[in-house]
């Protein structure tokens, strides 16, 4: 009775079986993951990569954590220097290690992380047997930033990025 | 009367040698269609949905899921609860499955190619339909569960409130075509298929309508509504006669869709112009444009409420059925 209200009796069952007809009738979007690789935006959240070049050892983004997911270990090594003087003392990264059972990927540490040595990277299909095999050491971190594409080119009009100008 | 101008009867003599032939050719129409129908349900709810439906098991499109799923099925441990009775819950899958298997017997697939051509058919199709809810009532009542008796019921008062416009319906082109056979009736559309007369096409909706809840599909599938009593009948089973209860569903739309184009769209008889093509293709294909169609209603229509149900069949499509003899009839005499 109520259909009879906004339009002819039945109106609504005929738009929907018309809508799930349509549907049918178009291309399923699916990517059919194993056979086809997803071709993800070049900034996808997938797994943080490090770039050991860049580190310095500051522990930011361990501190920043908020499940203490990052593992750093580092020892310090003085050089002497060559024209004589003070001896100059350098951090030397041991091990870098993220526990991608614990990261709940809010991106913190990369945000954190004063001197680009954090990067998200699209690869997402690291899985494991076992959850201690979830632990990746910085051999393993330093591979994913191959994988990192350079960003997508700003929008028209947008804001110039800060590092530009500095 | 046994229809002895069947193409089994004709091929070889004798009484049991066709009788076997027939048997075993019903047999492996009940397993091959309902399984395709089946797989068709899972390819059109998927695109329906802009999914794609299995795409791995047989390699191309998924075209063996169903087979995996059986097989899966046998795998599965056989639960009987504790509380139930055992003999009626094992029992009651069969009872469910087996009146479909019977029906078949009875439709032509061709001018000569049925098992049995019988003066009663549109009776027999009808009444063997119906057996199953006993199986669904046995089924309910034998688990000692609430959310199963609690479907079974539903499930009886479903039916009882559904067959009425479907006997209904059905009579009146049982008075069109003169005859209750369904050679018969095939035969009385050969110029004109019945869905062409105004008044069959309204009983024809009437038919499906009936036929979808009978068969207890969605939008009329309140006795295993899955969000409000987890599965109806079927809760407590597992393997294979949960399998048996799923076959017996696709089965029931073959049947439901074989019965609905022999009495509204000619069974066998081609479209005007194609009778190139034979008769047994039209008759399958006619089955599985209609088994698109109940499929097509699951994708498109939520559930209604169980008084809403009940109020549909007795006030609404059972006057209409009566109406509908009464047009038939005044056609027929007055024609």
């Amino acid at each position: 009775m109520e259909t009879q209200l906004h339009g002819g009796f039945g109106q609504g069952l005929v738009k929907g079986l018309s809508v799930t007809l349509r549907t049918m009738l178009h291309r399923s979007v699916t990517v059919q993951y194993p056979h086809v690789r997803p071709d993800l935006p070049a900034r996808s959240r997938g797994v943080i990569a490090l770039k050991q070049e860049n580190c310095t050892v500051c522990y930011k983004c361990s501190r920043e954590c908020p499940d203490w997911c990052i593992y750093i270990d580092a020892h310090k090594e003085t050089h002497e220097p060559a024209g004589g003087g003070r001896a100059r003392s350098a951090k030397i990264l041991d091990r870098f290690a993220i526990d991608y059972a614990l990261c709940m990927y809010c991106g913190i540490c990369v945000e954190a992380c004063p001197f680009d040595a954090l990067f998200w990277s699209r690869e997402f299909d690291y899985a494991e047997y076992d959850i201690h095999e979830l632990t990746h050491e910085k051999e393993r971190l330093e591979e994913w930033t191959y994988t990192v594409l350079p960003p997508p080119p700003l929008e028209v009009g947008a804001e110039a990025p800060e590092e530009a100008s500095a | 009367m046994i229809g002895d101008s069947s193409v089994f009867d004709t091929l070889v003599g004798g009484y049991w040698i066709p009788l076997v032939m027939k048997a075993a050719a019903v047999l492996i129409v009940f397993l091959v269609v309902p399984l395709a129908v089946g797989y068709m349900e899972h390819k059109v709810l998927a695109h329906m949905q802009a999914r794609l439906g299995p795409m791995e098991a047989g390699a191309f499109h998924g075209w063996a899921q169903l087979v995996a799923d059986g097989v899966k099925f046998i795998q599965k441990e056989d639960v009987v609860p504790t509380a139930a009775d055992p003999g009626v819950f094992s029992l009651a899958p069969a009872v469910v499955l087996i009146p479909y298997i019977v029906t078949l017997v009875a439709i032509p697939f061709g001018p000569r190619l049925y098992a049995l051509d019988l003066d009663v058919g549109v009776f027999f199709v009808l009444a063997m339909s119906s057996v199953g809810v006993i199986g669904i009532l046995m089924a309910g009542w034998a688990s000692a569960n609430k959310f199963s008796l609690i479907g079974a019921l539903r499930a009886a008062a479903q039916l009882i409130a559904y067959e009425l416009p479907l006997v209904l319906v059905a009579a009146a082109v049982v008075m069109q075509a003169g005859s209750m056979s369904l050679l018969q009736i095939t035969e009385a559309q050969s110029r004109y298929w019945n869905i062409v007369y105004p008044w069959q096409l309204v009983g024809f909706v009437i038919f499906m309508m009936a036929a979808v809840a009978e068969l207890t599909r969605p939008p009329f599938d309140m006795p295993i509504a899955d969000s409000e009593i987890i599965f109806g009948a079927y809760t407590e089973y597992t393997g294979l006669k949960f399998a048996f209860f799923l076959l017996s569903e696709y089965g029931g739309i073959v049947v439901m869709s074989a019965v609905a184009s022999v009495l509204y769209l000619g069974g066998y008889q081609p479209l005007p112009g194609l009778a190139i093509i034979p008769g047994f293709l039209w008759m399958f294909g006619k089955i599985f444009a209609l088994s698109f169609v109940i499929i097509w209603l699951r994708a498109t229509f939520p559930r209604l409420r169980e008084d809403q149900l009940q109020r549909f069949a007795w006030v609404g499509l059972t006057p209409l059925a009566l109406a509908l003899i009464l047009v038939t009839s005044v056609y027929k005499v007055g024609v």
